[in-house]
Order: C-alpha cells, then sequence, then structure tokens
C-alpha cells in the first residue's frame, strides 16, 4: 500500500491547529524523530488521514473529517511547533 | 501570503475551458480569498440535494493576490467528483472551496537556487503555477520542466508550455509524436540524467503526479545523484 | 445550473444506503502493509481466566474451511457483491472457547485494532479468510488472513488479523475512537459515531 504525502493533511487540518499543519514540526513519541507534518507519510484516505513517522512507522496524527465534524488526535508526537513562515 | 482559511469558502464559475478531451480549465471567482503561493491547493466540497458530501483535493494553476483562482481537472474514469466538474459544471454554479493549503509543496520567487520541476500527467497543474509565477517575477534562478505524460492529446497547457522561453522537456510514455527522436516508454533514471539538472547544492526538484510516478521518479533523482531533502514530492492516489 | 450527485444509488436493493457498486477492490489501509511469514504467523484467542488458545499457521490450515460468497461493503461508499473467500468460521475457533465476555477487540499485524460484539461474529457471521477468488490473499487485501465480517463495514474485517481479546464492555478500536461507529451496520448506515 503507498501512502501519501503529509501535504494532504492540510486541508483537513484547517483550522484545528491554528497554523499550518504541512510546515510545523513534530517528535515523534515513539522514536524522537523531529520531522515537518508535511514530510511523513499518510495513510487511510479516504476513510481519514492517519500520519505515521518515516523513520519508525508509529501513529503520529490522526484526523478523521465526516459530514457533521472533524477528529484530531496528536498523541503520537511529543510536541508540535509552528513552523517558520 | 501564507494565511489558510479555517472555513470554506464559495467559489463561482466564471471560466471553464477546455484543455484536452478528458480535462477543463476551470476559473473560480473567490470571495474572500487570501491569495495563495505557487504549488498550493484546495480542497473542493460539493453537496448532493440529500446531504451527501464529496471533498477532493485540485492544485491551483494560478498564485497571487486577487480572487480569481484557476484549477485543471482530468476526468477519471471511475470519478465521483472529477466527471462532474469536467462535463456538467456551468459557468454561475457555486462550489464550496477550502484553502489555500500547503506551505511545503511551495515556490516563491526568494528561493533563489535553480529548480527541477517534474511533472506526471495531470501532476503539471501546480508546477504551472510555479512556472508562471517565475516568469512574471522575472527571476533569474534555473527553472525547467520535464513532463511526462502518455501522449501529445494529453498535454495540459501545451501551448503555454511550448512558448519560446519556457523550459519545458516532453517525455511521451505510450505515444509519441510522427518523428519524435525517442521511443515512448515510462521515465527512468537515464531520461532524467539526460534531461533534469544535474544535483549540486541549491537544487531543488519538485516531483507531482500519481503516487507510483512520484516515487519512481524521486527514486531515481536520489539514484543519479540528488539529495533526498532536496526533493519536494506531491502524490495523488488514494481518494 | 447544474446539480451534484455522486455515485450512489438509493434504486439498487442489492445496495445499502449511500453505496454504489465498484467493479475494482480499492485498498486502504491505516499503515503500511505488514511483511507476515506463515512460519511466523500465529492466530490467537485470549479470555478473561487468562488463558490464551492459539494457532500456528499449520493448525490454522488443518481446520474445516468454508468457501463463502459475500457482499462487502466499505465507508467510503463502495460496495462489492458476489466476492469469493475461503476461510475458517469463528464458530470453529471458537468452539473450545470458554468466556462469559461478550465483546471482542481483534487485533491485527501492524497494530491495527477493530470492536465487534461476540455476537456478531459467531453463527456463521464471521471467518478468519485465508483466500480470495480461488487464490491466496493478498497481502495488500490483508493477507495471509483477515478477518470477515461482511454483514458489517469492511473496517471490521480486520486486516492481517492475529488475535482476539474478550472484553466486558464495548471499547472502541482504531477508528471507532476517531469519530467511526461503534457497531457499523451499513444497512441503517452507522457510519459515524
Amino acid at each position: 500500500m503507498t501512502h501519501l504525502d503529509g501535504n494532504v493533511l492540510a486541508g483537513p487540518a484547517s483550522g484545528l491547529l491554528g497554523f499550518d499543519a504541512t510546515t510545523a514540526l513534530g517528535q515523534c513519541d515513539s522514536c524522537g524523530d523531529v520531522l515537518e507534518l508535511g514530510q511523513a507519510r499518510v495513510y487511510g484516505a479516504p476513510m481519514g488521514y492517519v500520519a505515521r513517522c518515516r523513520t519508525c512507522d508509529s501513529v503520529l496524527v490522526v484526523i478523521v473529517e465526516s459530514v457533521r465534524q472533524r477528529t484530531l488526535s496528536t498523541r503520537g508526537l511529543r510536541w508540535i511547533r509552528e513552523g517558520a513562515p | 501570503m501564507n494565511r489558510s482559511s479555517g472555513g470554506w469558502l464559495t467559489g463561482t464559475l466564471v471560466n471553464a475551458v477546455p484543455l484536452t478531451d478528458s480535462a477543463r480549465s476551470l476559473t473560480f471567482r473567490v470571495p474572500g480569498w487570501p491569495g495563495n503561493d505557487a504549488g498550493q491547493h484546495v480542497d473542493i466540497r460539493l453537496t448532493a440535494p440529500d446531504g451527501y458530501q464529496a471533498v477532493r483535493s485540485y492544485s491551483i494553476a494560478t498564485a497571487g493576490e486577487g480572487e480569481a483562482i484557476e484549477l485543471a481537472v482530468e476526468r477519471l474514469p471511475d470519478g465521483e467528483v472529477s466527471p462532474f466538474l469536467v462535463d456538467e459544471l456551468e459557468i454561475g454554479d457555486a462550489v464550496e472551496l477550502r484553502g489555500p493549503l500547503g506551505r511545503w509543496f511551495v515556490w516563491r520567487p526568494e528561493q533563489t537556487g535553480p529548480v527541477q520541476l517534474v511533472a506526471g500527467g495531470s501532476g503539471v497543474v501546480p508546477l504551472v503555477a510555479m512556472a508562471r509565477v517565475h516568469t512574471r517575477a522575472e527571476a533569474l534562478s534555473a527553472m525547467q520542466l520535464l513532463y511526462s505524460l502518455r501522449g501529445p492529446d494529453d498535454a495540459l497547457y501545451r501551448e503555454e508550455l511550448s512558448a519560446e522561453d519556457s523550459k519545458t522537456t516532453w517525455h511521451y510514455t505510450r505515444i509519441a509524436p510522427p518523428g519524435w527522436p525517442r521511443m515512448p516508454g515510462r521515465l527512468t533514471a537515464q531520461d532524467l540524467v539526460r534531461e533534469a539538472l544535474p544535483y549540486e547544492d541549491g537544487v531543488l526538484t519538485y516531483i507531482c503526479g500519481p503516487t507510483g510516478f512520484v516515487e519512481a521518479v524521486a527514486a531515481a533523482m536520489i539514484e543519479i545523484g540528488h539529495a533526498a531533502d532536496s526533493i519536494r514530492t506531491e502524490r495523488f492516489g488514494g481518494i | 445550473m447544474a446539480i451534484f450527485g455522486g455515485r450512489r444509488s438509493g434504486h439498487d436493493p442489492a445496495l445499502p444506503p449511500g453505496q454504489h457498486l465498484t467493479e475494482s477492490f480499492p485498498v486502504l489501509s491505516a499503515g503500511p502493509t505488514p511483511a507476515i511469514d506463515t512460519d511466523d504467523w500465529a492466530f490467537f484467542i485470549s479470555t478473561e481466566s487468562g488463558k490464551t488458545h492459539s494457532w500456528s499457521w499449520d493448525e490454522f490450515r488443518s481446520l474445516p474451511a468454508e468457501d463463502i460468497t459475500v457482499d462487502i461493503h466499505c465507508v467510503t461508499s463502495w460496495s462489492k457483491l458476489g466476492t469469493s473467500w475461503r476461510g475458517v468460521s469463528l464458530d470453529t475457533l471458537f468452539a473450545d472457547v470458554d468466556t462469559s465476555r461478550d465483546y471482542v477487540m481483534a487485533h491485527s499485524y501492524g497494530g491495527y485494532t477493530t470492536n465487534l460484539p461476540l455476537e456478531e461474529i459467531l453463527e456463521g457471521r464471521a471467518w478468519v479468510a485465508f483466500d480470495f477468488d480461488g487464490e491466496p490473499l493478498d497481502p495488500e487485501h490483508g493477507g495471509p488472513a483477515r478477518l470477515l465480517v461482511p454483514h458489517l463495514y469492511f473496517w471490521k474485517s480486520a486486516k492481517w488479523v492475529r488475535g482476539l481479546v474478550m472484553h466486558d464492555q464495548n471499547d472502541p478500536g482504531f477508528w471507532e475512537q476517531y469519530g467511526y461507529d461503534l457497531h457499523g451496520d451499513p444497512w441503517l448506515e452507522e457510519r459515524y459515531a
């Protein structure tokens, strides 16, 4: 199964973080790798967006959009930092 | 110009131009559009009378300020949204859109390094936006496009990309025009050695197209010496 | 003015509401396809007593298996009618399992989980399937073996299944945690929580 780019998170994450998701930096809680979320490997479309660490494949972020609501999980990240403008 | 909209905007179709038998350029007027960078995309949301919704992402062919944005949509054979956008949407109709989205797969004139663009099929759309911005800014840095497509009839923006000063190399995978010096075939590492900028510090490569194409080209670029972090990709597929 | 309709058919009685027929077999996974060697494969059922029943690949393949033809329905709106599988019924696997709990959590290689009521995977309603269309199940589609629970949305048919844990509550699995319906009945359009 091939994955999508972290770029695809831009729309679904729109408004959830208060800043652009694809240039945000995050640290994988599993292996400690730091990456721009635009570099994550995204699975699960179109049920949702499951962004995984490039290094260890752990789930970093999950976004599920339904007609009525959006759900966001960032539990796979130790922290998220807004990217440079 | 890097503002992302939290909500859905309304876009009204103001112009539609066929690009090929299966693709159409669509220009939407979007009040409140904050402007966008080259390489960004929008999500379009369509709602059926019974409330069913479908959302798809499309790269924007234009960039800059103003309320008008141009998309180029290719009709997918099994598509749910693309046949509607290519064949049915009429001038004056409205769609919901969200964006501009994406700041990673973006080129801005402040970037001074040489750029290689590699397009697979309709992946050329965000790269057309980059080329347009590059031209408008009269940028001095090198920017060239390698456009891989099935055959000449599939070319989007053919005239624009064939213009005197545009640096487009055409690569045909199934049908070549009469007299074409090369047999049609998939893009290989050797093609890239011949047709893409060689790697040196500061060269950036942008690859956009179907997932399989992007992965194969990115791997080949690395094989021929490009640094992995000098390659930016945008993949379609799965949606 | 053009009206968007999508492809969904409200009229074909074989299709649940909001579904359309597909001729292809789309692949949707929450993660990369795990590489599983049948030499290392095992399937387990573990109960509240601490007992774990388990089968190696050879033991599993020695169990009586059935050919099944079923319709499958993905929550993303595609359906395939008349798909052919071969697998071991959960009734066979649960034959000697002693439990008073009412729910299972299915666990897969790669970490995926999904929850099911026990009564919905017994009485001939579910299998661990290893063949599709007469061939060994492709890894992309869940091979070497996946859960097959066709009366619910297909995200409940966990790919790369490795075992079931008995739960006393209907605890949410992977997609259910993030907003998908705990039950997932396509005929009632139970897509989202």
